[in-house]
């Protein structure tokens, strides 16, 4: 029988599909089953952050921040903040360090449970998912009995976080902390020897080291590659430095090894967690310094100074000194970093969010190549794209 | 910390003569200055010399200055796991002057720069696939550009009648308010009605007001 040859078939996969996480349109050059092509069009959710951050204070600029990566909004004001202080020469107090650290591993924890949860759907298994979401919905509890709000929180500002913890609070993320732990076992129980989830995941997506690196991976995607690298242990900030927690690494850098750090990660934040409840130092939680954060509302009703204060920061806002700076902190998904060029007065000149899950995504064409159609969506879901923070 | 940065500023510089315009060390972090004809090579050099090992590129990105003649600052922010430190290295370019590309270097400089070419409109020479990123199909301009105004030009709306989105001029039922702020007593350095006062001064203002826009 005479060759003949067959013309690639282009397919469109989203940006309307379920598996797209989101609104990723996924343009891939198909040889039969087989990917030839992958390439992603992203910025359908492009909403011009940065440029709107420019026109803003710096404290109206912090809630775009949680609409980034809306799976884990506390993580993300974090670096904002902490190039601002950087920038500004404060301090922040002990105890707004341990909340706020608290707080980023509560944002592990959500940021895992879901990306575990609707990876396990994207290849086949829909129990995970109905259990992840009842404990998110517990943790985002949290979250609003802290701020008010369950998602866009905009609790930590430059200098501390908004207000104290109430009464009672501790107690419950401390009982809540015991009980996670079985719920992750049995996750585990369901997926880790599960045949099919094993067959659709183990050396799917496989990157090497070099190749993660040369791609600018970072957080599980880096770790499961085999760096034991963890900007929380590198490059310390906050409390880190006093906690005790490990660094889960994988071998073989393919879709189960990431699964496999981000399951055991959420085994350290409980740890990290209940390390910051036991040693939660009493104290401010923002410092004391009313040119950049708030005075109390009790001493607005008698002091005169105050009540400018508090007038000036919520009308002009602070004002930051002249200089750049780039702070990265170690988020659920990466290195998560914002480029700040403060010019002196109460703008941002210019502020580049560098989102972890945009470098991971822009390798997709990397990994998918040679695989199978139905892989590309086991690696899409394994890589944890939110496209909140990929198109900013 | 900051000794062992100004050491590897000092290293880079004398390895690559002539590649390096400046090496300075603020906030704890290693800037770098270099010319758009040698960032391949120094990015090469950097990701493979023994002492420096920056393996990764994680981010390239841009600052839109006009006051300047070369308006813009590309700016690739390096990070070198094997000696935990990082580097930024910086470079000015013009709209109309293409950056050669370092995607050959490093993959993931990729889609930073396309986000770039599209965001701020600097091109980029020898790039394998430089086509926009973010916006939308068949936009126009360079939103991140200071002289882009914040409402952009174009709204979109589904039309009903002609089954299809369209385009449409953008229309502000509400003006733009861009508050002012600037107090006579922080910030603002020349007070409205006082011209004449000024004119008597003006070389001091001017030099004052130029060492403020050097940060």
């Amino acid at each position: 029988m005479a060759e003949r040859l067959i013309k690639s078939m282009t397919l469109n996969f989203g940006p309307q599909h379920p598996a797209a996480h989101g609104v990723l349109r996924l343009v891939l050059e198909m040889d039969g089953e087989v990917i030839e092509r992958a390439d992603p069009h992203i910025g359908m959710l492009h909403r011009g952050t940065e440029k709107l951050i420019e026109y803003k204070t710096y404290l109206q600029a912090l809630p775009y921040f949680d609409r980034l990566d809306y799976t884990a909004p506390l993580n993300q004001e974090h670096p904002f903040l902490l190039a601002v202080e950087k920038l500004l020469g404060i301090e922040v107090p002990p105890r707004a360090q341990y909340i706020r650290v608290l707080y980023c591993e509560i944002g592990r924890i959500l940021n895992h449970l879901l990306n575990i949860a609707t990876y396990a759907l994207d290849i086949g298994a829909m129990t995970p998912l109905l259990w992840a979401f009842e404990e998110r919905e517990k943790l985002m509890e949290f979250y609003e009995r802290v701020s008010g709000a369950r998602m866009h929180t905009a609790y930590f500002r430059a200098g501390g976080v908004h207000q104290d913890l109430p009464a009672g609070l501790l107690e419950d993320i401390a009982r809540f902390c015991e009980t996670l732990p079985q719920l992750i076992d049995d996750v585990e129980t369901l997926l880790t020897d599960n045949r099919i989830f094993r067959q659709r995941s183990v050396d799917i997506g496989a990157v090497s080291l070099e190749d993660a690196l040369d791609w600018g991976f970072s957080g599980p995607m880096l770790r499961a590659s085999g760096a034991p690298w963890d900007l929380r242990k590198a490059q310390p900030y906050e409390c880190y430095e006093d906690l005790e927690f490990d660094i889960p690494v994988g071998k073989n850098g393919d879709c189960f090894d990431r699964y496999l750090v981000r399951i055991e990660e959420m085994r350290q934040s409980i740890r990290i967690m209940r390390q910051c409840i036991e040693r939660m130092p009493d104290g401010p939680v923002m410092t004391q310094d009313h040119k950049v954060t708030p005075p109390r509302r009790a001493e607005m009703k008698r002091s005169m100074e105050a009540l400018i204060h508090h007038f000036k920061l919520y009308t002009e806002g602070f004002h930051v000194p002249a200089g750049e700076t780039y702070t990265a902190v170690e988020t659920p998904k990466g290195e998560f970093a914002v480029y700040l060029v403060a010019d002196g007065t109460n703008k941002p000149y210019r502020c580049k969010i560098r989102p972890p899950a945009f470098a991971h995504l822009s390798a997709m064409d990397f990994m998918c190549r040679g695989h199978m159609l139905a892989d590309s969506v086991a690696i899409l879901g394994s890589l944890d794209i939110v496209f909140g923070e990929v198109d900013r | 910390m900051d000794q062992a940065l100004i050491d590897l500023g000092d290293y880079i510089d004398a390895a690559n003569p002539g590649a390096v315009l400046g090496a300075e060390v603020g906030y704890g972090e290693l800037v770098v200055t270099t010319t758009a004809r040698a960032v391949v090579k120094l990015l090469t050099f950097l990701r493979d010399d023994q002492n420096c090992q920056f393996k990764q590129l994680m981010d390239v990105t841009a600052v839109d200055r006009p006051d300047r003649e070369a308006r813009f600052e590309i700016v690739y922010n390096m990070l070198s796991l094997k000696h935990n430190q990082r580097v930024r290295i910086k470079l000015a370019a013009d709209a109309s002057t293409p950056v050669p590309s370092v995607t050959a270097v490093f993959s993931s400089a990729n889609w930073f720069e396309r986000e770039v070419w599209d965001l701020f409109g600097v091109s980029f020479s020898d790039h394998p696939d430089l086509r926009r990123i973010m916006t939308d199909y068949g936009f126009e301009g360079h939103p991140l550009r200071k002289d882009f105004p914040l409402t952009g030009y174009v709204e979109v709306r589904y039309d009903p009648d002609q089954k299809r989105v369209v385009y449409e001029p953008v229309k502000l039922p509400q003006e733009f308010r861009d508050f002012d702020f600037m107090s006579p007593w922080e910030g603002m350095l020349h007070l409205p009605g006082d011209e004449k006062a000024e004119a008597d001064a003006e070389p001091d203002a001017k030099s004052a007001a130029g060492e403020e826009g050097d940060g």
